[in-house]
């Protein structure tokens, strides 16, 4: 049987892995974008496994709204990416210095 | 009819680990495949895995979601913005290890302090070691589901559907490109034209007949 710590710390564990990817591929914006994925799918087990837990489907009709928020998010970001990369012919995040924050 | 009680439980919790180890291993894959298109790949399975993982606690509609609209769609658009620009791979490799120690530290905390909270102190209360309830055998997660978001919660629905709206907007603006030179229809001016810009009635003095 599947309990609630079960699904709490596989979330957790790939909420981790999210992050250290975020460090290990800083470069590349792809891989951040990715990254980010991972971590709103971590965030989306916790809200399904106290969805199922507590019997309330308001944590599932959220995780509905987070897909889309998360695609809509992937397909402004990606665009992004492309005019970066016409523009710069690269897409280190380091080339990202226009505004020299 | 389903199979009921001991056996049941166990398998599912076998297919549970199953899933878990194969997620976990999908994610290491993501972060440190050395080319972007096998970090999609295995971004796709880390998928597929979680909405198998979705499918064991019983939220079947949003499993289907996720690989519907994430592996059919949103992955497959990262697949083709991947292929699609020709990257440097040694230039993005470069300093890969540099703060890898530090990935790692801050991952190895993360998970240490999220388990230390889930089973020292419990969430307050909440019994962590308490497992899923399956629903009866008539329940449609889709239809309860698909209740209360037509109802309850009709107008954020809505609002959703503007802000895809919007990111189609955005992201079509965005990579929409005008070339100078390109010969293309401008179908409002060919709407609008009237018939004294294209003829023109000229008068013609009449030779003389020699």
């Amino acid at each position: 049987m599947i309990t609630l710590a079960d699904l709490l710390t596989l979330s957790a564990i790939l909420f981790a892995l999210a992050v250290a990817g975020i460090f290990l591929n800083r470069k590349n914006v792809i891989l951040l974008l990715m990254c980010v994925e991972l971590l709103l799918l971590a965030a989306n087990f916790n809200f399904i496994a106290f969805s199922r837990m507590l019997g309330d489907l308001t944590g599932q009709v959220f995780v509905f709204f987070v897909l889309t928020v998360a695609a809509a998010e992937s397909a402004i970001g990606l665009a992004i990416l492309v005019v970066l990369f016409r523009e710069r012919r690269s897409i280190s995040v380091e080339d990202l210095n226009t505004l020299k924050g | 009819m389903r199979p009921t009680g001991e056996a049941e439980a166990v398998l599912v919790q076998i297919l549970f680990y199953l899933f878990a180890t194969l997620l976990v291993a999908g994610a290491l894959g993501v972060i440190s495949a050395r080319n972007p298109v096998y970090s999609v790949l295995f971004l796709v399975f880390s998928f597929i895995n979680s909405a198998a993982i979705w499918l064991l606690v019983e939220a079947e509609f949003l499993a289907i979601v996720l690989v519907l609209v994430y592996v059919g769609a949103v992955m497959v658009l990262f697949l083709f913005v991947v292929m699609m620009l020709d990257i440097n791979l040694a230039e993005i490799r470069q300093g890969f290890t540099r703060f890898a120690w530090l990935g790692w530290i801050t991952a190895a905390a993360l998970i240490v302090e999220i388990v230390g909270v889930i089973w020292r102190h419990g969430l307050g209360g909440v019994d962590v070691g308490r497992g899923f309830v399956s629903e009866p055998a008539n329940y449609s997660n889709t239809l309860a589901l698909g209740r209360v978001l037509y109802t309850r919660y009709a107008y954020p629905f809505e609002l959703a559907a503007v802000l895809l709206v919007v990111a189609i907007v955005a992201a079509i603006a965005l990579t929409l490109r005008r070339r100078p030179g390109m010969k293309v229809q401008d179908v409002s001016r060919q709407v609008a034209v009237r018939a004294e810009e294209r003829l023109r009635v000229v008068k013609v003095s009449a030779e003389k007949r020699s």
